[in-house]
């Protein structure tokens, strides 16, 4: 017969058959929820290192030398530490353009967040706020759309952009390239999604209060509305920019001319070579450099996790929670 | 009032519809008509050059491109070369492979976010550090710990020499089982955080007196799993599936970050194709936006029947 642990201090029961009293079994029972409670730590801390060993070995490997990096160091044993540093980020910036690929893809994120949030506010309050035929109709295809493959739109919106004159073979100027990879970027079905629900928290009364006083909708939007959904809306701002940092496919479609590289593409476009010390004729791709640019490219991401971790969780954990 | 706000309301929508014809809806039904056109040129629209005039006419429909596609007709009646690049029985192929990943990488990655889910909610000490560090990988850059794993695991990498191993993974002359061991390790750690964070906001919704009933049972902690928590975080644990289905299903940015673009396209070295790999690959390539257009419809296709049978699956069994 199992015996539930009861809180007792004046009784003592025993459990027949086993010859034990439940006091013992208490004992017991603590042990075993202590010894579980430190195989769960081991575990989660054993999986926390797993996970964050990439970075680990990233942000290391960019203070290695070449040879260090090769042959799978742990921890940097050639060359003296500040030295190596030194040394590995001077020779990266000198081929891995960085800032001005940072500068490109702060220009094409804040582009693409600016008319992303007008387009998201406006929609957003039409369908929330505002009643009119058809809406709940319009907003079940909006968001069905979400559920389609985005290479069913890449291929046509290459063509579209081909016959707007964007991607010339030739000579695509810098407005060019940055219109082709801001263009179709602005509307978002999941961030109209994201700030409508928001919309729809926000009481009618203010609705109707601010009617009272005599202000417009638009007036009642823009001061009423878009303060109060403010947290939302710095959340669609992190993620679409970090959707642009992170963009890959697109950009390095429609950009014809390095000089236009988003940070991605240039990522894994550029070339961090050497000569073989042995055969002068051969550039090998320096690992250690490759470290740099990857390091160079992860930490302004991390730094911006770390100062909105909970408006980034917040956004990304919304969309689960509805089921 | 409500009819007055009829046409207003239409005017704020007025941006996001232009933008949405233009960029979503005008593309989708596009790419489907694409993907029959004979002969088709990105060029000129519907029409097809004939030889090398400058006359240009519609050579009509056909079903040849899903044919080649699918290599079943070959591409240039005169040599019969069937292109097997897209679907093979033989060998890697992009529809191949991209079943494999998602076949694999799904239920795994599944299971374990699962696991340490659970684990971090049962913890009350640091509980929100963790949760933080399981959550860091979502916001890097794909790219970029990509071309970080290929270097932890290359031939005399930090991998290879912690476990004093001399396997070659992911360089040139790597084998096809390896090179994929390591993408479905990638793509696995690419995919905890969002689903760690999703099923962490699921357990905690649950209501604690579930586990209370529980502890008077003395219920075995196998037992809490499987008959409360469980059924009980059914709904996270569906969207999760259908989300990650979708997405293993579109895998491409991983596989440029871990391999070089150039190393897949030799023939003597593992292919690495996937569906999405394949439609970009006859997109950049001339005069192929047919093929393109044929795979992202079977792309399309697939992830709406996967998506009909989990929804259906959800009405039977999910809990809510």
């Amino acid at each position: 017969m199992k015996q539930a642990t009861i809180q007792t201090t004046h009784l003592n029961l025993v459990i027949p058959g086993r010859q034990k009293d439940v006091l013992t079994t208490q004992k017991r029972d603590k042990i075993l929820k202590a010894i579980a409670l430190i195989l769960i730590y081991v575990f989660i801390i054993a999986c926390a290192v797993l996970v964050i060993f990439p970075f680990f070995y990233m942000i290391i490997g960019s203070f290695m030398l070449e040879e260090d990096v090769i042959a799978g160091k742990l921890w940097p044993t050639a060359g003296s530490f500040f030295e190596n540093i030194h040394y590995n980020y001077t020779q990266t910036l000198q081929r891995f353009d960085y800032f001005k690929y940072v500068g490109n893809t702060l220009i094409v994120g804040f582009s693409t967040t600016a008319g992303c949030l007008l387009i998201t506010i406006l929609s957003a309050f039409a369908f929330s706020r505002l009643h009119f035929k058809g809406r709940e109709v319009l907003f079940t295809i909006f968001l069905a759309t979400m559920m389609i493959p985005g290479e069913m739109m890449v291929i046509t919106n290459y063509t579209t952009m081909n016959n707007l004159g964007l991607i010339p073979t030739q000579g695509q100027t810098r407005i060019q390239a940055y219109l082709c990879m801001i263009l179709p970027f602005i509307s978002s079905v999941f961030y109209i999604y994201l700030l409508r629900q928001n919309f729809l928290q926000i009481p009618n009364e203010l609705y109707f209060s601010s009617k009272v006083d005599g202000k417009s909708d638009w007036q009642y939007l823009w001061k009423v509305m878009v303060p109060l959904a403010s947290p939302t809306l710095i959340t669609i701002t992190i993620l679409s920019l970090i959707g642009s940092w992170n963009a890959y496919v697109w950009p390095n479609l429609v950009t014809k001319n390095n000089d236009y590289w988003l940070i991605s593409v240039a990522m894994r476009g550029s070339a961090l070579q050497l000569p073989d010390p042995l055969a002068p004729d051969v550039y090998k791709t320096q690992s250690s450099w490759t470290m740099v640019a990857s390091t160079l490219t992860v930490l302004p991401l991390l730094i911006l996790f770390i100062i909105f971790r909970k408006y980034i969780m917040k956004g990304t954990g919304r969309a689960g929670i509805k089921g | 009032m409500e009819k007055r706000n009829n046409w207003k309301a239409w005017l704020y929508l007025a941006p996001v519809l232009i933008l949405m014809a233009v960029f979503t809806f005008y593309p989708l039904i596009n790419t489907f008509v694409v993907s029959f056109i004979k002969d088709y040129n990105s060029s000129y629209g519907f029409n097809a050059q004939i030889g090398t005039s400058n006359r240009y006419v519609n050579t009509g429909f056909t079903f040849n491109n899903y044919g080649v596609v699918l290599g079943i007709t070959p591409r240039n009646p005169s040599t019969g070369i069937l292109d097997k690049t897209f679907l093979s029985f033989t060998g890697p192929s992009a529809l191949g492979n991209t079943f494999l990943i998602t076949f694999v990488t799904v239920p795994i990655s599944v299971i374990i976010a699962l696991v340490i889910s659970i684990a971090i909610n049962s913890i009350k000490v640091l509980k929100k550090f963790f949760q933080t560090v399981f959550f860091m990988p979502y916001v890097t850059n794909v790219i970029a710990v990509g071309m970080v794993f290929s270097i932890i695991f290359s031939r005399t990498g930090v991998f290879n020499t912690l476990f004093k191993l001399d396997v070659n993974w992911v360089n040139e002359g790597a084998t096809y089982w390896r090179s994929m061991l390591i993408l479905f390790v990638y793509i696995i750690w690419n995919a905890l955080p969002y689903k760690i964070l999703i099923f962490l906001s699921g357990l905690q919704n649950i209501d604690k007196q579930y586990y209370d009933a529980a502890k008077i049972d003395s219920a075995s902690p196998v037992k809490v799993a499987t008959k409360i928590t469980i059924p009980l975080l059914s709904p996270q644990i569906l969207y999760i599936t259908i989300t990650s289905f979708i997405s293993a299903f579109k895998e491409y940015n991983s596989i440029i970050g871990l391999f070089n673009r150039n190393y897949t396209h030799d023939g003597n070295l593992p292919d690495l194709y996937t569906v999405v790999y394949y439609i970009y690959d006859k997109l950049n390539a001339s005069s192929q936006t047919e093929y393109a257009s044929a795979a992202a419809v079977v792309l399309f296709v697939i992830i709406l029947f996967m998506t009909l049978i989990q929804m259906k699956i959800s009405k039977k069994r999910v809990h809510y």
